[in-house]
């Protein structure tokens, strides 16, 4: 029992912090391309990566279920090419997560962005640094606080969704099974004791990251 | 020598036109109203943005060029540029502002000693105060020794106090370096202490080019005083009238005879002037 609420509680840090990783990647790039863009088609981008924030997880979870499922061209595809397997495996649970919390770091990041001055990035300019430079060394360092704001908050949605996983993951044990799954099974086999942990440790772990964040924040910002 | 010769149209109805040539050591002032295309202009020689067409020539070097479908990138172009709102680096300490630029600690330890802020030089912008801020960046951008330093009202966010220091320091720098530069500002005073030549830019076009005293005192002023003021008051008294004018944040009186106010009436716009015979002068300490 003991081991398998560790098991079940690694496997949800492993799952967020593989989400968060994977996103800071790939997210940083999005929203800078959101911030400065003059694309007409802007309004598009926006909607869809933040199609999340009001879709209901279930929804999503769908979808995936449908097209990443081995009877799908997609899903066998992928399978047969690179031997990617979506659905009831942690690395779906891994995809699922990434859309889903897609917005809870881009959107953060992207008003980072915006909220230097256009003059800072051109005195960069006129300094001789190119795009890629001032991009490192001058525009990161200053969104430092939408920086951790966005991991921290995708980091924390990423523990605490449920209907993505739900749909797309299932409920194995050291695979797909994550806490906020655990409590669900547990209630309904009524036992309240080991869901009350479950519930204890995400609450704590809630509390202690948002007030790292806002100390931090509060430290940084000048 | 720097040869301009561009159009850029900025409206439907705003052409900037401008075929002009600057003089290497020059320290040059766009002047006239907003809208008239002087920070444009600045843009588009410091490489920040592209004319329609033209060509650009600095020291023999092309830096733009329409026919050929030459735009040298702005990071290419030897320039300093001074922005209206300081733009230090917030993530970086003044001396690491300076090294951004270019590393080289001997010339950034000879600019802090010029303008004597070589003891701040481990601050950050935030502990800055605006005046020292705006010194650091005109610093900042002799670091690569441009060609060519452009000030976009590069004073025009300071106190009266912190402005007339940091032009005598222009002034001084400008002097010492010999750097081409050009300034927009909308400031007579600051443009006769600084500049040996002014563009007086209308509506995109250069309508004047001229010292500085050709342009503002022999045109404009016939030893006598004109101001544009408004009347508050009309009071007449036996043959007089006492008037109570409005002009800028100052309010006055003054006098006339009665048969000339009887044109006029309170709200008033009026022109006085008056001969500059016997004013009193006097230097304003601040």
């Amino acid at each position: 029992m003991e081991s398998d609420f560790l098991e079940t509680l690694l496997l949800t840090f492993k799952l967020a912090f593989v989400t968060t990783s994977i996103l800071l990647v790939i997210g940083v790039p999005i929203s800078y391309f959101l911030a400065y863009t003059k694309s007409k088609l802007k309004p598009i981008f926006e909607t869809i990566v933040s199609m999340p924030l009001v879709l209901p997880p279930t929804v999503l979870g769908f979808y995936l279920l449908l097209f990443f499922s081995p009877e799908s061209y997609l899903g066998r595809f992928l399978e047969e090419s690179i031997g990617f397997k979506a659905v009831f495996t942690f690395e779906g649970l891994v995809l699922g997560s990434i859309i889903f919390s897609l917005p809870f770091l881009v959107q953060p990041i992207q008003s980072g962005f915006e909220t230097i001055p256009k003059s800072l990035i051109e005195a960069s300019y006129t300094l001789g640094k190119g795009k890629l430079e001032t991009f490192f060394k001058v525009l990161l360092p200053n969104i430092k606080p939408s920086l951790i704001t966005g991991v921290v908050l995708s980091f924390a949605h990423t523990i605490g969704e449920f209907g993505v996983v739900l749909m797309i993951g299932g409920n194995i044990p050291g695979e797909t099974k994550v806490a906020s799954i655990a409590i669900y099974d547990e209630v309904e086999a009524l036992n309240y004791d080991i869901a009350n942990r479950y519930a204890l440790v995400l609450l704590s772990v809630s509390f202690l990251i948002l007030l790292i964040v806002y100390t931090l924040n509060k430290k940084v910002r000048v | 020598m720097i040869k301009i010769d561009i159009k850029k149209r900025l409206a439907k109805d705003l052409l900037l036109k401008v075929n002009r040539v600057i003089q290497k050591g020059d320290f040059l002032a766009l002047f006239g109203e907003s809208g008239a295309g002087k920070t444009t202009l600045l843009r588009i020689l410091s490489g920040l943005e592209r004319p329609d067409e033209g060509k650009i020539v600095v020291e023999g070097e092309v830096w733009f060029d329409s026919q050929t479908g030459f735009n040298m990138p702005v990071q290419k172009r030897k320039i300093g540029f001074v922005f209206q709102d300081y733009t230090l680096f917030p993530n970086m300490s003044v001396y690491e502002n300076l090294l951004f630029a270019k590393n080289d600690r001997q010339k950034a330890d000879f600019l802090l000693k010029l303008i004597e802020l070589d003891k701040l030089k481990d601050r950050y912008p935030h502990q800055l105060s605006g005046g020292q801020k705006q010194r650091v960046a005109l610093i900042r951008a002799l670091m690569r020794e441009p060609k060519i330093l452009f000030l976009d009202e590069p004073l025009s966010a300071l106190d009266v106090k912190m402005r007339s220091k940091l032009q005598d320091e222009l002034a001084q720098i400008h002097k010492r370096l010999g750097v081409t530069t050009i300034l927009v500002s909308h400031e007579i005073s600051e443009i006769f202490k600084l500049c040996n030549k002014v563009f007086v830019l209308e509506k995109g076009e250069i309508k004047k080019e001229a010292s500085p005293f050709e342009i503002f005192v022999e045109a404009k002023v016939a030893s006598s005083f004109k101001f544009d003021a408004t009347i508050l008051d009309l009071k007449e008294e036996d043959f007089l009238c006492v008037l109570t004018l409005s002009f800028g944040s100052n309010i006055i009186k003054s006098v006339i005879p009665k048969e000339e106010a009887k044109e006029l009436k309170i709200g008033d716009k009026v022109l006085v002037s008056s001969k500059a015979f016997n004013p009193i002068i006097q230097k304003i300490e601040f």
